[in-house]
């Protein structure tokens, strides 16, 4: 018997914008209005603000740690714009924030979760999305258990999970993608590969070539995009979105972009990165390339910028007043919240959590004095 | 009424909330086709469909984390896993995503999931098939752990743990799967988690167990001096556990024996006694016993018999503790 080829596959790489804001116009056609281009380029510059403010917060004792997106935020939006509102779902890890925003998370909430605070998870009603998942890539499972649940019950909607390329070496990034597939439930797996896992560089998690081919093992359509670039990440994303909601299954999107900045405001990438590899990403920043689009196009100029800028330092201000100034909430809340119904016990331990003696009555621990001063 | 085994409660149980609750879904390693190894889902993937009784890749990580997806997005789902020692690769999922979902999001998203186990030792299975984990989860916020031995009690907690809207874990004492039958009302019942359930009222001594142990117990009860008037326990849920029927048979006999499967440190025998020297310290007649597993491994089988508490062990524990 002959030696035959039992499998070959190849991964595509998509860019439509380049770092120098050179526009395919044929891949591009027809894929953003011009105003859809400029609202999308002034998410960016809003979001872009309230990263740095996020940053000043942690620095000057106001926040907890903060993982910053700066640089990833064509990948967040295109994606996230290409996602229903309303109707998809989203399941984030932590650098996606420009796509919650888009689908009505208010932004306050994102600093609430870092300023230590349950209540930025408290997803209002009818926003479509899960909190941000601090362990890496468990997320994705439950993704797939809600894309399966839109499946079972016919509902034409899709859910689309973020992760960066240091969560594909964990165990359920693999048992997602397969559970996935396997089922063929409609829901994207969003990999922003932004190179680095806290110190850690992409080569070092994995001897694939590219994320994207990892699809292929579970027999799932993938793409590798230009992460920085709006264009490619919208394009490529809508067409999984669509295809899994046609019932198609899912699919597998690597966005090639980079960490701007440190892991999180705990880091200090200098330690382990180099400054000219810093240099070259910063090149080819997503806001940059997106800003001469429009500006070669005549839809954007200085007077514009100054005004967006203006704009967006409002809007940051009114989110960093709403997240400081919310009260501190109740400890009673840890209480109410770990089960539907109080248990006795925990109601018991709440009765008493001021006291010495957690969870019983204060006359059977002897305590009846202290129990009067609590 | 029906006399049904333990197995064949279960199976109704899961059987009429799934005609009841189109909600209701299960998912596990050879749940299906097979009905499951201990064929506790046998007949219910034929009956509702392998959309609703789910043969699923062999990944409880995956299992467990797509049950949490599928509960947060308005399903029921009842994950199985084959057996407790391969609750590992799922723990993560389990404890910290399914438990802690109601609280980090403040009661936003909530898992209502009840994860079916066989727990135990005793029926001369291989290595990683015998242990008793339920301490562990006990001691995990967020979720409940119920253990029933009894199929008129696990049919009726079964129900209630579907219907919960909180996680939980439904261990099944595999030793007692097939023991014995029990007359099992046909109609749905419910039986509340949280609620202890006196197996024989005495005046001497409180013995407090759970899950296969009961049995152990009985028959250490059968062998004693006829004269001698114990009061048995079975917890039926873990957590939340039902102080308060511990507290009053430990108040009115002044001594008590816990007895349990799982190694003695930390297990659960050590939070029962705290409690009861916290709420029944001047009723107490003498230190509260346990008559536990030891704190090593589970042996293989040969030797699991050995390990297990034994009808002798617990009866000699109840003597001494009425001879105090």
């Amino acid at each position: 018997m002959p030696i035959r080829t039992a499998y070959t596959a190849q991964i595509e790489y998509l860019q439509i914008l380049d770092e120098n804001g050179q526009f395919d116009e044929k891949l591009g056609k027809d894929l953003l209005a011009p105003e859809e281009v400029v609202f999308l380029y002034q998410h960016m510059v809003t979001c872009r603000a309230l990263d740095q403010i996020a940053f000043k917060l942690q620095r000057s004792g106001r926040m907890g740690t903060y993982p910053q997106n700066k640089g990833q935020e064509a990948a967040a939006i295109g994606s996230g714009y290409a996602a229903k509102k309303g109707v998809d779902f989203l399941v984030p890890c932590y650098r996606e924030n420009a796509a919650l925003f888009l689908h009505g998370l208010p932004m306050h909430y994102v600093l609430l979760h870092w300023m230590g605070d349950e209540r930025g998870n408290k997803i209002p009603e009818g926003v479509q999305q899960l909190p941000l998942c601090i362990p890496i890539g468990t997320q994705m499972l439950h993704a797939t258990g809600i894309a399966w649940a839109f499946k079972m019950r016919k509902e034409p909607r899709v859910a689309i999970t973020y992760f960066g390329d240091g969560a594909t070496s964990e165990g359920d990034f693999h048992e997602a993608m397969n559970f996935a597939s396997t089922f063929q439930v409609p829901c994207v797996f969003f990999c922003q590969n932004n190179q680095w896992a806290i110190s850690v560089p992409r080569e070092t998690q994995t001897a694939s070539e590219t994320i994207a081919q990892k699809a292929i093992a579970y027999g799932m359509p993938s793409i590798q995009v230009d992460g920085n670039d709006l264009f490619a990440v919208f394009k490529a994303s809508r067409e999984a979105i669509e295809r899994a909601r046609g019932g198609g299954g899912p699919s597998l999107i690597e966005a090639v972009t980079y960490r701007l900045g440190d892991h999180t405001t705990a880091d200090d990438a200098r330690r382990y990165r180099d400054a000219q590899e810093l240099e070259m990403w910063q090149g080819k920043d997503p806001m940059i390339r997106l800003r001469k689009y429009l500006v070669d196009r005549g839809l954007w100029d200085d007077e514009k910028e100054a005004a967006h800028q203006e704009k967006s330092k409002a809007i940051v201000q009114e989110v960093v007043k709403a997240a400081e100034g919310i009260e501190k909430p109740s400890i009673d809340d840890i209480f109410d919240f770990t089960y539907a119904t109080l248990p006795a016990e925990l109601e018991a331990q709440k009765r008493t959590l001021r006291t010495s003696s957690l969870g019983q009555d204060p006359e059977q621990a002897g305590l009846q004095g202290e129990a009067q001063r609590a | 009424m029906a006399n049904l085994t333990l197995v064949q409660a279960i199976t109704l149980a899961l059987q009429q909330e799934m005609e009841k609750d189109e909600r209701v879904v299960l998912l596990g390693e050879d749940v299906g086709l097979n009905g499951g190894v201990f064929r506790v889902t046998e007949g219910l993937q034929k009956r509702f469909g392998p959309d609703r009784v789910i043969d699923t890749p062999l990944s409880e990580s995956g299992i467990m984390g797509t049950a949490i997806g599928l509960a947060m997005a308005g399903m029921r789902s009842i994950p199985e896993i084959q057996f407790e020692g391969f609750l590992g690769p799922a723990y993560d999922q389990l404890v910290n995503h399914a438990a802690r979902y109601r609280s980090r999001t403040r009661g936003a998203v909530t898992v209502p999931m009840t994860v079916r186990v066989p727990v135990g030792g005793g029926i001369h299975a291989p290595e990683l098939h015998s242990d008793s984990p339920e301490a562990i989860y006990a001691h995990s916020p967020g979720i409940k752990v119920v253990m029933p031995c009894t199929p008129r009690d696990a049919k009726g907690l079964l129900i209630s743990a579907i219907r919960d809207p909180d996680p939980v874990i439904f261990f099944e004492p595999k030793r007692v799967y097939r023991s014995f039958r029990e007359e099992v009302p046909e109609d749905e019942y419910t039986i509340p988690i949280g609620q202890a359930k006196v197996v024989n009222e005495g005046t001497d001594l409180t013995v407090v167990t759970w899950g296969a142990t009961v049995f152990q117990c009985l028959e250490a009860m059968d062998n004693l001096p006829e004269d001698v008037s114990i009061e048995l326990v079975d917890l039926r849920t873990i957590y939340p556990l039902d102080v308060d029927t511990v507290v009053q048979s430990v108040q009115k006999t002044g001594r008590c024996v816990v007895v349990h499967e799982a190694p003695k440190t930390a297990g659960m025998g050590a939070e029962i006694s705290a409690l009861i020297q916290e709420h029944c310290f001047l009723h107490l007649k003498a230190p509260v016993q346990r008559v536990t597993g030891f704190d090593t491994m589970m042996p293989y089988y040969k030797l699991e018999l050995d390990y297990l508490p034994d009808a002798k062990k617990i009866g000699e524990s109840v003597m001494q503790t009425l001879a105090y």
